[in-house]
C-alpha cells in the first residue's frame, strides 16, 4: 500500500488487482459432441488474469514478458479499452479505458505484431490520411509528424504501395508509424518484432528507443525476444498463468549463475570438488557451472591444471527466463 | 477528395464527412478491379431478372394472386427490390461482420480508433456491384407504375419516396441485427439469412395472402409489411382486405426507423458482451 501511494502521484498507468475470467464453452469431440453442444453447453471458467497490479510512470519503457497464454495480450487489451476486466481497477491518465473508450484510445497508440491496423487494399499514404481524419489531427500537425515518421522509419519508397503487397518488415514499420501519427502519450506494442529479420529488428528497436528518449512516450512492450528486452527496457514485468511473478530491472532477471569454459592442455584429472561443478565436457574443453566464488575457482584451476584458455560467461537471459517459467509451472502443480 | 467539406470537430457533419471519406476510398478500391465489378454487377442483374420472370410465369399460370394483378404485385416487388440492394450496398460492413470482424478478431482494430463502431462499419465498404440488382428493381417498379393507372398527386409521390427510404432503413436494421448476433455466435448466421433474404421474398407478395400469425409477425415484430404492403395500398388506392386505415398505411413506414433504433440498442448490448467476453 505504501509502495502504491508513494508512486501514485506520477503514475500514468495504474493497475490494481486486475482480474479477468473467460468462460469457455466445452464441447465433446466429434460430430456427436457438436450436436450435443447445440442443446446444452458446459462452460469452463478460465482465469486469464489474477490480481495483477502495477504502476507505470510517464516516460517509462517497460517490457512485459511471459510464455504464450500467460495473460500478456489480455492485459494489453484491457489497457487499450478493448476488453472489460472481471474485477480490479485500471486508470490511464485519469481515464478508465473501457468506460471512456473513445477519449482513451485517442491518446494511445497500439501495435499488434500479428495483425495490421492499416487498410489492406489502400496505399500506405492513404491509410495514414484516413487515420489523420479518424483521429482528428489537423493538417499542420499531421504533416509535421508524418514527415518525421517517414524519415525515421525510411518509408518514402513504400508510401504508394498497397499494404497487402508489403513485406512483413515493411508492414511493421508502416504499422508503427500509423500508431504514432496522432502523437500518443502512450504506446502498447504487442510483439512488435515477431517474425522480423535481424536488420528490421534492429531498426525497430532503435526507433522505439528514440521515441521513448526524445519524445518521452511511455512504452509497454510484450515480446518473446530477450534481446528486445536487453536492448530496450529498464524495467521488466514477468507474468505467468495470469499472475505477475516479477517486476524489476533487467539485472534482476540475470541469475548469479556463471559458466566457466576452460580449454585444458590434455584431458585433466579433476579433483572431486571440481568434478561436482562440471556441467559438460568435450575433449579438452570442459564447462563448469558456478553459483558464486568465481575468482577462487579461477585461481584453483590455473594453479592445479595446465590451462590454455578460459572464458567466463553469463548464461543467456533466455535460460534464466525459461527457468522462471518452469518454476512457476511446477509450483502450480 | 472529400465529398463534403470538413466540418467542425465532433459534430454530426464531421462524422458524415468522415463517412464520405471512407465510402469514397471503398469505391476507389473496388474500381481497381473493374472487370470483377462489371461481372458481379451484371450477374446480380441477370439473377434478379430470372427471379422476376419466375413471378411472371406464376401469373401466366394462375392469372392473379387474390385480388392482386400482376402489375400490382410487380409494384411491391419493385419497391422491395429497390430498397434491399441499396441497403446491401450501404450495410456491407454489417453483412460480413461475423466472418470478417468477429471470427478474425479484426473488430479490435475498430475499437482501437476513437470513433463509433457503427460509423466505422457503415464506412467499411460501399458495395457498388449491387447496382445490378437495383437497376432490375427500378425497371420492374417503372414497368408497374406505367402499367397501373395510379392517380398521382404530390402526396403519393412523397409517400413512395418515404416508403423507399424507410425500406432501406429497415433492411439496414436487419443487417445490424445479423451483425449483433455474431457477437454471440458466428455459426447460426443461416438463421438470419431467413430473415433478410426470406424477408425480401416475403415482402414481394401482398401480406394479405399469408396466415394471421405470419402477418402479425411481419407487421409488429419485424415490420416488413410496414415498409412495403401497407404504404403500397395507399399509393395504389386498394382497399385493404385486412381493414387497415389510410392513416395507418401512410404512417406505417415510420416503423422502419423504430426498428432501426432497436437494432442500434441491440448493437450496443452486443458490444458490451464482446468486450466482457473477448474473442
Amino acid at each position: 500500500m505504501t509502495a502504491l501511494s508513494r508512486r501514485s502521484s506520477d503514475a500514468q498507468i495504474v493497475v490494481e488487482g486486475l482480474e479477468k475470467r473467460f468462460r469457455i464453452a466445452r464441447r465433446d469431440r466429434g460430430l456427436w459432441g457438436a450436436v450435443k453442444g447445440l442443446a446444452r453447453r458446459d462452460y469452463q471458467d478460465v482465469l486469464a488474469l489474477h490480481d495483477v497490479s502495477f504502476q507505470i510512470a510517464a516516460g517509462e519503457l517497460v517490457g512485459y514478458i511471459g510464455p504464450n497464454g500467460a495473460g500478456k495480450s489480455t492485459t494489453i487489451k484491457i489497457l487499450s479499452g478493448i476488453l472489460v476486466p472481471s474485477g480490479g481497477r485500471c486508470e490511464i491518465s485519469g481515464l478508465v479505458p473501457w468506460r471512456n473508450r473513445v477519449a482513451h484510445v485517442a491518446r494511445i497508440g497500439v501495435v499488434f505484431g500479428q495483425r495490421t491496423q492499416l487498410w489492406w487494399d489502400l496505399p500506405v499514404i492513404e491509410s495514414f490520411e484516413l487515420l489523420r481524419d479518424m483521429y482528428r489531427v489537423d493538417q499542420h500537425r499531421y504533416q509535421r509528424s508524418v514527415d518525421e515518421l517517414i524519415a525515421l522509419l525510411d518509408l518514402e519508397s513504400l508510401l504508394d504501395i498497397p499494404v497487402r503487397q508489403l513485406s512483413l518488415g515493411q508492414r511493421m514499420r508502416c504499422d508503427l508509424a500509423a500508431s504514432l501519427i496522432h502523437e500518443p502519450e502512450i504506446i502498447f506494442l504487442d510483439e512488435p518484432t515477431i517474425g522480423l529479420d535481424a536488420v528490421s529488428k534492429l531498426a525497430m528497436r532503435e526507433f522505439i528507443k528514440k521515441q521513448n528518449h526524445e519524445r518521452g512516450t511511455t512504452v509497454l512492450l510484450t515480446t518473446h525476444d530477450m534481446d528486445d528486452i536487453e536492448a530496450l527496457c529498464s524495467r521488466v514485468m514477468l507474468i505467468n498463468h495470469g499472475t505477475l511473478l516479477q517486476d524489476g530491472t533487467v539485472e534482476d532477471l540475470r541469475s548469479d549463475q556463471r559458466r566457466v569454459v576452460v580449454d585444458f592442455q590434455g584431458v585433466p584429472t579433476l579433483t572431486p570438488d571440481h568434478q561436482r561443478l562440471l556441467e559438460s565436457s568435450q575433449g579438452e574443453r570442459l564447462v563448469f557451472a558456478l553459483a558464486g566464488g568465481v575468482t577462487e575457482f579461477l585461481g584453483e584451476v590455473t594453479a592445479h591444471y595446465q590451462v590454455r584458455d578460459l572464458v567466463v560467461e553469463h548464461p543467456p537471459i533466455e535460460e534464466t527466463v525459461a527457468e522462471l517459467y518452469r518454476q512457476a509451472r511446477s509450483s502450480l502443480r | 477528395m472529400p465529398l463534403l467539406r470538413k466540418g467542425r470537430r465532433g459534430t454530426v457533419a464531421e462524422s458524415l464527412w468522415l463517412y464520405g471519406r471512407l465510402v469514397s476510398q471503398s469505391i476507389r478500391a473496388q474500381l481497381q478491379y473493374r472487370l470483377s465489378f462489371t461481372l458481379t454487377a451484371f450477374g446480380g442483374f441477370v439473377t434478379s431478372v430470372v427471379e422476376a420472370v419466375g413471378i411472371w410465369a406464376l401469373f401466366e399460370r394462375f392469372g392473379s394472386l387474390g385480388q392482386w394483378t400482376l402489375p400490382q404485385v410487380a409494384f411491391l416487388y419493385g419497391l422491395v427490390n429497390c430498397a434491399f440492394p441499396i441497403s446491401e450496398a450501404l450495410a456491407r460492413g454489417f453483412d460480413v461482420f461475423g466472418k470478417e470482424f468477429v471470427k478474425t478478431g479484426n473488430f479490435d482494430r475498430l475499437l482501437l480508433r476513437p470513433r463509433s463502431t457503427v460509423l466505422q462499419l457503415a464506412g467499411h465498404e460501399f458495395q457498388l456491384q449491387r447496382i445490378g440488382r437495383l437497376s432490375q428493381g427500378l425497371a420492374v417498379l417503372a414497368w408497374a407504375i406505367w402499367m397501373l393507372d395510379i392517380d398521382w398527386n404530390i402526396g403519393k409521390v412523397l409517400l413512395l419516396l418515404f416508403t423507399l427510404i424507410s425500406g432501406v432503413v429497415f433492411f439496414y436494421a436487419l443487417f445490424i441485427f445479423q451483425a449483433t448476433i455474431s457477437f454471440w455466435t458466428t455459426e447460426s448466421l443461416e438463421m438470419m439469412n431467413t430473415l433478410t433474404y426470406g424477408g425480401v421474398e416475403t415482402a414481394q407478395y401482398p401480406l394479405a395472402i399469408y396466415r394471421g400469425w405470419f402477418r402479425g409477425f411481419f407487421t409488429y415484430v419485424v415490420p416488413l409489411g410496414c415498409i412495403s404492403y401497407f404504404p403500397s395500398l395507399a399509393i395504389l388506392g386498394i382497399a385493404d382486405p385486412l381493414g387497415s386505415s389510410l392513416i395507418f398505411q401512410v404512417c406505417a413506414p415510420l416503423a422502419g426507423y423504430g426498428f432501426f433504433a432497436v437494432a442500434l440498442l441491440g448493437w450496443s448490448l452486443g458490444i458490451r458482451h464482446y468486450t466482457s467476453t473477448g474473442s
